[in-house]
């Protein structure tokens, strides 16, 4: 591929940008002191991509890495070589173990994890209930909230084991993704709660000093719940809530200890985004959350952001020029072309000697004109046709660039839109350091295409490495 | 045409734009419709260009013909209280469980519970009637959790029957699961023309059609115009770029020699066409891939300049124009 990469002249795209603090991803991946990554963000802005690409460039230069997901697309497993990840972390083999890194990836298996934690922490007779107990196998199998709160168990025991220099964690795809910090909070209070207390043991209440006044309302709140879910499930709750209780005694404290853990110097939050308004918004939303429960944001990583080789051609003389390739009997009628010749931009010393080019009068425009106007266009043309006798072939090329300049308008527009969101959200947050991730133009499908887009989330884009070793970056 | 739309799609598949546009498309012609939110992020309210939504039906928008779109942010915790409410009566008592944290472990530690609620309002408002017999809505258009979870949202209700054997709970989860798994309900899935949104769409319509719930119409989101079609593409891997340069520079874009101004532009130019081409093709194979799953299939235009109001109203055009409404 010996065109430039877009990505290359991706800088020159924007070089009236206030320069946002750059984001250097490899000093913070390479230094020993960072223990976990978690990358948060809205859905679909490539987050889980994102949290694979790190852990693969961080193993690749030398650190024992796992990468902990919780619901990667197929592909994405794939592309690590493994066909389904599950709860256990994987070796992924094929990467360049040269600096002696290691890389393992493992798939949040919800049920799984939570069956652990019973069995780790109740005896078999107990385990068994409660594994059996119809409450608890409905909660398990994992409605939204669940995730959060095993994600959240999951990374606690990954940093417990302390097998891994590193745990790049890709938060669930939920409503927010900082239910995941919440997640502890509310797990605690709900178990220290007085709810929990009434459910267990509602007939110890009222002979406590103080609670008789709540005796009254008790009776009547286990009767409505009675009531309200039926005798059976009332006993299965009671029977979930207290096995859960006595196994997860010591939940609040592995929760806490985790929370700490993510507001601990060794933690990096990254926040994932694209450069489209919603995906920003989100965006914008966590670091202002991160920052209120003082979780060190390491920066923003913009993806999929887009560039252009051609970027001083402006959108509107794209346009203009594409017009005058399609509709040239008008821009001769008025001058037009005159004027875009003495337009400084294109007083270029061999423009002038350019002939009129002919085949610009039989562009689509012509077609579905009035009879008369054809008339006038195929007489327009004659003169200059017998003189330079134009091919099809050159119509169509004409045509043909008439769309490239219409593609590359797009792309221009598209360009100033993404600057645009950029600048609002680091005019908003200027103290959260950035790092842009080029466009593919397709899918990660393996691990070069990880190490591509590591490449480009590393890279300040003026140093990016040769296109040519960088698999699908314009292919 | 189904009185319940939910809709559903990947992450950044613009549902909620989808959602809103139908709710406004069904609207024309002097009919009402209810649009639900119920992830709790107040999409709607931005792009109504409103205020954020309360817990309340609140008139957001007209709809041309004099139809009127009402909408609906669900709050979890309100829609309990809501629910006790409706069956107990369950003033002050409804107070004490909140005190005790029992609405917290019921919308939060309890998540099953949160989805409960959550379609079992929309349920309700489906069936919802006027004194004079007629329904007070005459759709019910869901912005639904992602295309991931749909299906376990959807069928909470059958879990929750399983659980509480007999009683109200029991009775309340069969009447929901009774509107949701019949033709009154059509869920829809919005996916872009990428291949992780279509393999999603495809897994979540199998689910979808395992647990029995009536699959509606597929709505490709965001589709870029074709500006250069198949014959250009061919075109670009064998034009000489002189000849390109040329037709630049007769475009008034500078010197069509080695280093001129034209000249320069070829090989961005070309390179952002073979981007194009690889788009291209992808979108072809993913379209290839939505045609095999044998439903309707819909497609809406990309607002480049992104989703405003006058964009919604366009697109709920689209919809009406393409017969989804």
């Amino acid at each position: 591929m010996s065109r430039p990469d877009p990505a290359h002249t991706h800088d020159a795209a924007r070089p009236h940008l206030a320069p946002a603090r750059l984001l250097d991803i490899d000093p913070l991946l390479q230094d020993p002191k960072t223990r976990i990554v978690v990358c948060c963000g809205s859905g679909g802005v490539g987050k889980t991509t994102t949290a694979a690409a790190l852990g693969l460039r961080a193993a690749e230069r030398g650190r024992k890495v796992v990468v902990l997901t919780i619901d990667p697309a197929r592909r994405l497993a794939q592309s690590m070589g493994i066909d389904s990840l599950d709860n256990t972390p994987r070796r992924v083999k094929g990467i360049d173990d040269s600096a002696g890194g290691e890389l393992h990836a493992m798939m949040l298996d919800m049920k799984r994890t939570f069956d652990e934690i019973v069995e780790a922490h109740a005896d078999p007779e107990r385990a068994a209930a409660i594994l059996g107990n119809p409450f608890y196998q409905s909660l398990s199998a994992g409605f939204a909230g669940t995730q959060e709160y095993m994600a959240m168990e999951k990374l606690g025991q990954l940093r417990a084991r302390d097998e891994w220099d590193l745990i790049v964690v890709d938060t669930p795809p939920s409503r927010s993704a900082l239910d995941f910090l919440d997640a502890p909070k509310r797990l605690g209070s709900f178990l220290d709660g007085r709810l929990i207390r009434l459910l267990t043991a509602p007939a110890k209440l009222g002979g406590r000093a103080g609670m008789k006044f709540l005796n009254v309302g008790m009776s009547m709140m286990t009767g409505t719940l009675g009531k309200l879910l039926g005798g059976q499930l009332l006993k299965d709750v009671q029977t979930f809530v207290s096995a859960m209780d006595t196994t997860f005694g010591g939940f609040r404290t592995r929760a806490d200890a985790t929370y700490k853990l993510l507001q601990a110097p060794g933690t990096a939050f990254l926040v994932v985004a694209a450069p489209e308004r919603d995906a920003l918004r989100e965006a914008a939303y966590f670091v202002e959350r991160l920052a209120a429960e003082d979780m060190p944001l390491a920066g923003l990583v913009l993806n999929r952001v887009h560039g252009s080789g051609a970027d001083r051609l402006s959108a509107e003389r794209a346009l203009a020029a594409a017009e005058n390739l399609e509709e040239p009997r008008i821009v001769d009628q008025e001058g037009g072309k005159a004027v875009l010749r003495n337009s400084p931009d294109t007083q270029d010393s061999s423009t002038s000697p350019t002939p009129e080019t002919p085949a610009r009068a039989a562009g689509p425009a012509s077609d579905g004109g009035s009879p008369a106007e054809d008339a006038e266009d195929a007489e327009d043309t004659e003169g200059i046709e017998d003189a330079q006798a134009p091919g099809s072939a050159e119509r169509s090329v004409d045509q043909l660039t008439a769309g490239l300049l219409r593609l590359h308008a797009d792309r221009m527009q598209l360009l100033s839109r993404e600057q645009r969101t950029r600048d609002r959200f680091t005019a908003l947050h200027p103290e959260v350091a950035v790092t842009e991730v080029a466009a593919l133009a397709g899918d990660v499908h393996d691990l070069a295409g990880l190490r591509a887009i590591g490449d480009r989330l590393a890279a300040d884009e003026r140093e990016l490495p040769d296109p040519s070793a960088m698999p699908g970056a314009s292919a | 045409m189904s009185r319940l739309q939910v809709v559903s799609g990947k992450g950044g598949t613009g549902k909620t734009t989808v959602a809103a546009a139908l709710a406004l498309a069904l609207a024309t012609e002097g009919k009402r419709t209810l649009l639900v939110e119920v992830e709790g992020r107040q999409g709607i309210a931005q792009l109504f260009e409103t205020e954020a939504l309360p817990y309340e039906e609140r008139k957001i928008a007209v709809a041309p013909g004099g139809g009127e779109v009402y909408a609906l942010a669900i709050d979890p915790e309100l829609a309990l209280l809501d629910y006790l409410q409706m069956f107990y009566k369950l003033g002050s008592a409804g107070r004490a469980l909140k005190k005790l944290g029992a609405i917290d472990f019921a919308t939060t530690i309890a998540p099953g519970l949160r989805d409960v609620l959550l379609t079992g309002k929309a349920c309700e408002a489906v069936r919802r009637k006027e004194r004079s017999g007629r329904f007070v809505y005459d759709y019910v258009v869901m912005d639904a959790p992602p295309t991931g979870r749909i299906t376990r949202f959807l069928n909470v209700n059958d879990e929750v029957a399983g659980l509480a054997k007999i009683g109200p709970i029991h009775n309340q989860a069969q009447a929901v699961m009774r509107v949701l798994k019949s033709p009154e309900t059509a869920v829809h899935l919005v996916t872009l023309l990428e291949e992780m949104p279509v393999q999603e769409t495809a897994d979540g319509i199998a689910e979808l059609r395992s647990a029995r719930l009536p699959v509606g119409r597929i709505i490709v989101n965001m589709v870029r115009p074709e500006v250069l079609d198949a014959a250009d593409l061919e075109l670009v891997r064998t034009v000489p770029r002189s000849s390109v340069a040329r037709s630049l520079s007769s475009a008034g874009l500078g010197g069509a020699r080695r280093g001129g101004h034209a000249e320069r532009l070829v090989d961005p130019l070309l390179t952002q066409a073979e981007e194009y081409a690889e788009r291209y093709a992808l979108e072809h194979e993913q379209r290839a891939v939505l045609a095999e799953l044998g439903l309707p299939l819909h497609e809406l235009p990309l607002f480049a300049e992104g989703m405003d109001l006058a964009g919604l109203y366009a697109l709920a055009r689209e919809l009406r124009e393409q017969g989804v409404s």
